[in-house]
């Protein structure tokens, strides 16, 4: 199936080109931080995790969120979701796949990493991490690969399939309750030490997850003669719709349990993130945009006409997708340094290059995806015929 | 044609899966203790520990004493970072708003207000640090001191979000051209690996106490076992109030002091 990956309109063709540029310019990058190691990056010994790690953090949500689709499809018979849950399964791979570039990138040693397996340590939250990840991936191209193939051929899937369907749906939990593991159970960073960081996580990202899709899916329906189904789409913004007042509802109850406790070391990282510490307030501007971008969502998710006016639809999805990755792919994980262990407020910010092979990773995740939705649709009009 | 070309593809594939697989079961066949003697000079402990006396570190003959500091810089290896971010420290002084941030009044008397205390690894029993290592590339000892291994570890830095004590330091950039004078008798590091504090475990086997507390004039740091009552430490906490870094978190720190 993999040759109808190689042919396509110019338009796929350009979208591949311009892709593989941004993919270049990380590269470049990338080679840059090879040679000089992380000092090229804009973090340090009080944020000694930036923008990779976010994104890493972010985009394990996304993957996640294929379980969307999968779920109520093959466990509760929702029909409509027959056609897309391959676009979910492919959109899973695409964001593991980055997940995994993301902390490669971050490693002092990458050359190391498989010392995660010659060494285990069991009682490391990113041992089990690196396990879950790599596994979901490995599942959802199996499932994704056996299912198409199969409907390319007019057949059923193997048998052997169906376990692994069944398996990766808890499995879909798991990625991002151990991401959220990862940073909520280390004494002494207060702002990430909260027991509903795993709920906050699986909630964002079921919401941010299937709006991408719902986007994906327009973008689809626009450019190929595959019609994901308006019912579908329609079942993805219930989804989106709850997803997103349960995220939003988690966040009002981080800043309840902060601020009525009146504990200084749960409030101090909401304080710097929202109004600013000492005059140092470099991520404000985020946050609130964060605020506006998530109550203007909810808004559109909750207007009358959302399920006729396709433009409210995409400015919903827009809203949701970029206020979520505002959250978590920017506050989230840089905010858990802020104060340091001295309780300072030292600042972080990307450096160019940083931004350079963030980019490229996000271009090479959107050059995968676009390479297995060509192929996934392409094997669906064929079908079709 | 294709199926069998496929079918060749997918039996080779775990053939190959198969083959590297047995490099691991063999690797875990020869995974033995190694046996070695430890050096009959070496001092040992259950559990080391120190006790930093701030009124004998105030009252040092110089002002801003940093002979402690020196001497460990010296013992490590440890450059001299001018981006200060990027900064590796295994010892150094902090206000005691910053040492104990949550502990600080405001209204405390003008000497423990501005003069320094030392900060360094605090050797702690439930190290967070080791608890995240996804290597064992940080470690416990049989001694209580908390290790690195340069060799093993990935760069992930884990270790530094998980210390509440901010002790641990990153090389962002190869640490070399920053060391003033090489000391031969420990190893420098390379870029992307963590470091901190290992209390000299290098100097303990040859049964010589840390370089910082060797180097101080004053004899304001006790070294010695806290699970033996009649070591200095335990006599010095036995005798003067003592406080420690942000206990409330349970990571049972191992530096103590003496107020």
């Amino acid at each position: 199936m993999l040759e109808r990956a190689l042919s396509g309109s110019a338009a796929y063709k350009r979208l591949l080109g311009g892709l593989l540029i941004l993919m270049g310019l990380g590269l470049a990058a990338y080679i840059t931080q090879w040679e000089h190691g992380l000092m090229i990056t804009g973090m340090g010994r009080d944020v000694s995790w930036g923008l990779y790690i976010a994104q890493f953090t972010f985009l394990v949500g996304v993957a996640a969120s294929a379980v969307m689709v999968v779920l109520p499809y093959y466990i509760h018979d929702v029909k409509v979701f027959g056609r897309i849950t391959v676009l979910g399964e492919f959109l899973a791979i695409a964001s593991v796949i980055m997940c995994i570039m993301f902390v490669l990138i971050d490693l002092g040693k990458p050359m190391r990493v498989f010392n995660v397996f010659l060494y285990p340590a069991p009682n490391s939250m990113l041992f089990w991490d690196v396990l879950v990840l790599n596994g979901y991936l490995l599942l959802n191209i199996f499932i994704g690969w056996n299912v198409l193939e199969a409907e390319r051929k007019g057949t059923h899937y193997p048998k052997w399939v169906k376990p692994l369907i069944y398996i990766s749906i808890p499995w879909a939990v798991s990625i991002h309750t151990v991401t959220a593991f990862l940073i909520a159970g280390l004494p002494g960073r207060e702002f990430w030490l909260t027991a509903i960081m795993a709920a906050r996580f699986l909630a964002s990202a079921f919401c941010s997850g299937p709006a991408l899709l719902i986007l994906l899916a327009l973008i689809v329906r626009k450019y190929t003669n595959f019609d994901p189904g308006k019912e579908a789409i329609d079942k993805l913004l219930t989804i989106v719709t709850y997803a997103m007042l349960v995220s939003v509802f988690f966040v009002i109850l981080e800043f309840f349990t902060a601020f009525y406790s009146n504990i200084p070391g749960h409030m101090e990282t909401f304080k710097y993130l929202f109004v600013g510490v000492d005059g140092k307030h470099a991520l404000v501007p985020f946050m609130w945009l964060f605020v506006i971008l998530a109550v203007a969502g909810v808004a559109l998710l909750l207007h009358p006409n959302i399920r006729k006016d396709e433009n409210l639809l995409v400015a919903a999805c827009c809203c949701v997708f970029f206020s979520m990755w505002l959250d978590k792919g920017v506050g989230l994980i840089i905010g858990g340094f802020i104060p340091n262990p001295f309780g300072q407020i030292r600042q972080y910010a990307p450096t160019v290059p940083e931004l350079m092979i963030t980019i490229g990773v996000w271009a090479t995740g959107f050059f995968i995806l676009t390479v297995l939705y060509k192929i996934a649709v392409s094997v669906k009009e064929e079908v079709r015929g | 044609m294709e199926t069998s070309r496929r079918n060749f593809l997918k039996i080779g594939g775990l053939c190959a899966l198969g083959l590297s697989s047995l490099e691991v079961a063999e690797a875990f066949a020869k995974s033995q203790t190694a046996k070695f003697l430890n050096n009959p000079q070496a001092v040992t402990a259950k559990r080391w520990a120190m006790a930093i006396d701030v009124k004998k570190c105030w009252q040092a003959e110089k002002e801003n004493c940093k002979d402690c500091i020196v001497a460990c810089d010296w013992a490590h290896n440890i450059p001299e970072i001018p981006v200060q971010r990027q900064e590796v420290r295994w010892i150094w002084n902090e206000k005691f708003e910053n040492a104990f941030p949550d502990q600080e009044s405001s209204l405390e008397p003008e000497e423990i207000r501005e003069k320094p205390f030392l900060v360094l690894c605090n050797q702690c029993l439930q190290a967070p640090c080791v608890r995240v290592c996804p290597t064992k590339a940080t470690f416990k000892n049989a001694e209580g001191i908390t290790m690195m291994d340069y060799h093993r570890c990935i760069g992930c830095r884990y270790c530094m979000a998980a210390c509440p004590y901010g002790a641990r330091s990153f090389n962002w950039r190869d640490p070399r051209p920053f060391i003033k004078k090489i000391n031969p008798a420990y190893p420098t590091r390379e870029r992307g690996v963590v470091e901190k504090c290992d209390f000299c475990v290098e100097r303990l086997a040859f049964g010589k106490v840390p370089a910082c507390v060797e180097a101080c004039k004053s004899k304001a740091l006790i070294f010695g076992d806290l699970d033996d009552p009649n070591s200095d430490v335990r006599k010095a906490l036995a005798s003067r109030y003592s406080i420690r870094r942000k206990p409330g978190l349970g990571t049972m720190p191992g530096v103590y002091y003496l107020i």
